[in-house]
């Protein structure tokens, strides 16, 4: 399958941004792994990476702030069909939806999430995001922003996510496997991504970023809870991308056999089994 | 008991048991055929505080619940102290074992002797009042039977022995003045159900495939009713992190082709209110099922109110149309379910079941509902016919566009919360944005052709009309009934649909009565504002009650003595 099934849009985002790379390499995973468009559903919330559905031709939610997650577990639960994709940013998936994302994490619903984590708000102009760092002076935090930052990853791990990774938007090759290794994982799955935001990340640029960031290697066994637990909170000097947690285990679906017999959008009502329920009140 | 009905009230602390022995009460007298109301009312606590089922039945129709006692179950101290005083002349008194009054009609009822364990003083309680009230023993006793028949023969044969003992020794004690309820011809089935169920089975019967809520009092009956049916039904329920969770991901579930219903109470409504703006904006039909209780804020949490209409009529940024209804009846919950499900999916619109803790919480007897007369719901387009050129929000006539499912076809659906071209792709295009603004409006004079009229019931030309709408109705039409005994001509006009109004259904019945009197169980006369709005005709005379209590025939009657303004400053 090429990666052109899944079309080129004009974007609204700034020249330079992270998120082009991301947006390309996505789809060619997406097209690696032979989903036709019509399979798929990209869900999003509000801000600059949640506008990717409109930058995909396949079939697109794009909601609320802080709200990809519950439409993206609804819409998988009502059609196990669908290779469902929640994509946003640190600010969407990890502040206004962090409710969501602890929740998500404990149910296991089979969707991934992307979170384009540029470590600041885009959208609304460079205020401090969950993910940015302690001290870091914004317009919005003009002594530095007072609290400590968000580890996504650690969080995930905390709670056995089946599938945790970080990526890089300057690493696309690795990226595009982490992704299809997310989408195939049965359950939950998140890979949180790096990138720069040039027009309101100063400190944590391209450069920045890529003079810390590092492969994980051979040696790191990503079955071994302590050990991704480990590189998971390396944040600073140097900082790991790559698959650092996975457990398989039953996602949310197994426990509830009758989603197995297909969405439930086709099922007609069983009136004998209606009846029966009406009686019992009798 | 001279009119044929007997009022029960069976009261104690939270975890007595009086639940179990109401519940068992009322489904034996179902069975017999007779009518039942029944009230509970409950403190917001598991153990302890106050607590009462009240349970009218009657050889004839009951639709509220009444004030006056034919028989207290008192299981505690404060029961006597808080209910004695309601006891009819001639009424009886219950007592549990402990407690102890001097006075005729008052039986202490021996647990101890007519029960081995405390486990079966529910069957004895049963068993004493089925005989003081004159209904044959039968109808108890193959209710156990049924009821304990998963936990084998010893069990069923314990209870039963219980029931029979308790039975006997209560015709012993005779009934003081109280005549037994007249025998009933039997009716056939009768389903013993709340305003709650009602939904949860009008939801079934709509086809409804998913559920995520949230649990608050007095809506989480409706999911967990769902729940119990779902396995077998195919319906997921999903209780949800918290309400903005439950409301977004039943959008979803609807979006991927899921028939959804989300039930919550007005502070959990009050977190959905983005996404069901969200629902407005990308036309996902959905019906969000809001069982009303006393407000602001946490309110009084167990009790009954009509406070939320105004929060159900105008909850969501900017403009979208929507449909309320307000059911009257438990007939009209399952009724009106299905009704909300068409009109959502017809119209693409979001629309309302309001219920308040009174009916959620109210069980009737009900005919079983004809199920094969449940009116077909127009479902999504399940065509793929020119999956590429096919746009979400095609602009047409009617304002409705073909909605097809994501997955169910080659068809690309793209739903977008940011205004949006016809194929669901963001805009700033002001053209644009004017041309899906009306388009989305135009639904809603869909939405108003459609609208129920309101029921008029009484006299032509009255000289009073009762205006009420939701679960007031029963008690508006005993208030009357017991008007017209006197020799007014008095008409009742109500509205089990709130939103859209057709004021050409009803204007007319309004002009013709020589006083208007609106009767809402609120504090400012939310819907009589509404009619002033959508009718050019506001009802200066209002009866309200926002004590958390529901309206009774007595309540009514005693306000309309002194009907007054509301309470709002202008």
């Amino acid at each position: 399958m090429d990666s052109k099934e899944f079309g080129e849009f004009v974007t609204a985002w700034c020249p330079g941004c992270g998120n082009f790379a991301i947006l390309k390499t996505l789809k060619a995973a997406l097209a690696g792994l032979g989903i036709p468009p019509h399979r798929l559903l990209m869900v999003s919330g509000i801000g600059q990476a949640a506008k990717t559905p409109h930058y995909l031709r396949c079939n697109g939610f794009n909601g609320l702030h802080g709200r990809s997650l519950p439409p993206a577990q609804g819409a998988k639960l009502a059609n196990g069909e669908l290779t469902v994709v929640a994509v946003s940013g640190d600010g969407c998936s990890y502040g206004e939806g962090g409710n969501h994302f602890l929740a998500a994490m404990r149910r296991n619903v089979d969707i991934t999430l992307l979170a384009h984590d540029n470590q600041i708000y885009g959208l609304t102009k460079g205020q401090a995001s969950p993910t940015t760092m302690q001290g870091q002076v914004t317009k919005a935090q003009p002594l530095g922003a007072p609290s400590n930052p968000f580890n996504p990853v650690a969080v995930a791990i905390a709670m056995k996510v089946g599938f945790v990774a970080r990526g890089f938007a300057g690493d696309t090759e690795q990226l595009g496997d982490l992704m299809q290794q997310a989408i195939r994982h049965k359950g939950f799955s998140l890979v949180d991504i790096l990138q720069p935001c040039v027009s309101f990340n100063k400190v944590n640029t391209y450069a920045w970023y890529k003079e810390r960031v590092y492969r994980l290697g051979e040696d790191h066994d990503p079955t071994d809870w302590s050990a991704a637990m480990h590189k998971a909170m390396e944040f600073g000097d140097r900082i790991p991308t790559g698959v650092l947690f996975r457990e398989e285990k039953p996602d949310f679906a197994a426990r509830f056999p009758f989603l197995a017999t297909g969405p439930l959008g086709r099922q007609p009502v069983d009136k004998a089994a209606l009846r029966e329920a009406m009686e019992s009140y009798s | 008991m001279p009119d044929g009905s007997v009022n029960i009230l069976i009261a104690g602390e939270a975890g007595q048991g009086l639940v179990t022995v109401g519940d068992l009460l009322t489904k034996s007298l179902v069975r017999s055929g007779y009518l039942v109301h029944v009230t509970q009312d409950y403190h917001s606590r598991v153990r302890g505080g106050h607590n009462s089922f009240a349970i009218r039945a009657a050889t004839h129709p009951v639709e509220a619940p009444v004030d006056e006692i034919d028989i207290l179950v008192a299981l505690n101290q404060e029961s006597i102290d808080l209910h004695r005083s309601q006891v009819k002349d001639g009424g009886l008194l219950l007592l549990g074992e402990s407690l102890d009054l001097d006075g005729e009609c008052v039986i202490r009822i021996p647990f101890k002797e007519l029960a081995p364990r405390p486990i079966f003083y529910n069957v004895a309680a049963l068993g004493a009042l089925a005989s003081v009230i004159g209904l044959d023993r039968e109808a108890p006793a193959s209710l156990l039977k049924k009821t304990f028949a998963k936990k084998g023969e010893e069990i069923v044969r314990q209870n039963l022995e219980v029931l029979e003992k308790a039975y006997d020794w209560a015709t012993g004690q005779g009934r003081c003045r109280l005549a037994p309820l007249p025998p009933v011809e039997h009716p056939g089935t009768r389903l013993m159900l709340t305003g709650n169920q009602a939904i949860a089975l009008g939801a079934m019967a709509a086809g409804v495939k998913f559920c995520s809520f949230y649990p608050m009092t007095p809506s989480t009956t409706v999911a967990l009713t769902l729940a119990a049916h779902g396995p077998k039904l195919g319906i997921m329920v999903e209780q949800a992190e918290d309400e903005i969770a439950a409301m977004n991901m039943g959008l979803g579930a609807a979006f991927a082709g899921a028939r959804t219903i989300v039930p919550t109470s007005g502070g959990g409504f009050a977190l959905m209110v983005e996404a069901l703006s969200l629902a407005g904006m990308i036309e996902q039909p959905i019906v969000v099922a809001l069982i009303q209780r006393p407000g602001p804020a946490t309110g009084l949490p167990t009790r009954t109110e009509q406070g939320d209409l105004n929060l159900a009529l105008y909850a969501g940024h900017g403009d979208f149309p929507r449909a309320i209804f307000a059911p009257g009846t438990v007939e009209d919950f399952f009724r009106l379910t299905i009704q909300a499900f068409g009109q959502a999916e017809k119209w693409q619109s979001p629309a309302f079941v309001l219920g308040d803790q009174y009916l959620a919480d109210s069980y009737r007897s009900v005919a079983p509902f004809d199920l094969d007369a449940v009116p077909e719901i127009v479902g999504p387009d399940l065509s793929d016919d020119n999956a590429d050129g096919y746009e979400r929000y095609a602009v047409t006539e009617s304002g409705v566009s073909p909605r097809r499912i994501p997955g169910f076809g080659k068809s690309l659906v793209l739903a977008d919360s940011d205004e949006h071209t016809p194929d669901g792709h963001i805009t700033e295009d002001l053209a644009v944005r004017n041309t899906m603004v009306e388009k989305r409006l135009r639904k809603g004079c869909g939405l108003y052709a459609d609208a129920l009229p309101p029921e008029y019931s009484g006299d032509g030309t009255p000289d009073l009309l009762l205006v009420n709408w939701g679960t007031s109705r029963g008690a508006v039409l005993e208030a009357a009934a017991e008007l017209r005994a006197k020799g007014a001509k008095v008409g009742c006009l109500h509205f089990s649909q709130v939103w859209p109004l057709r004021p050409e259904t009803f204007l007319s019945a309004l002009q013709a009565a020589k006083e208007v009197v609106c009767v809402e169980g609120n504090a400012t006369g939310q819907f009589a504002d509404l009619l002033a709005k959508a009718a050019g005709v506001r009802i200066g005379k209002l009866v309200l009650r926002y004590d958390g209590l529901p309206f009774t025939a007595a309540y009514i009657l005693d306000k309309l003595g002194s009907v007054s303004e509301t309470l709002r400053c202008v």
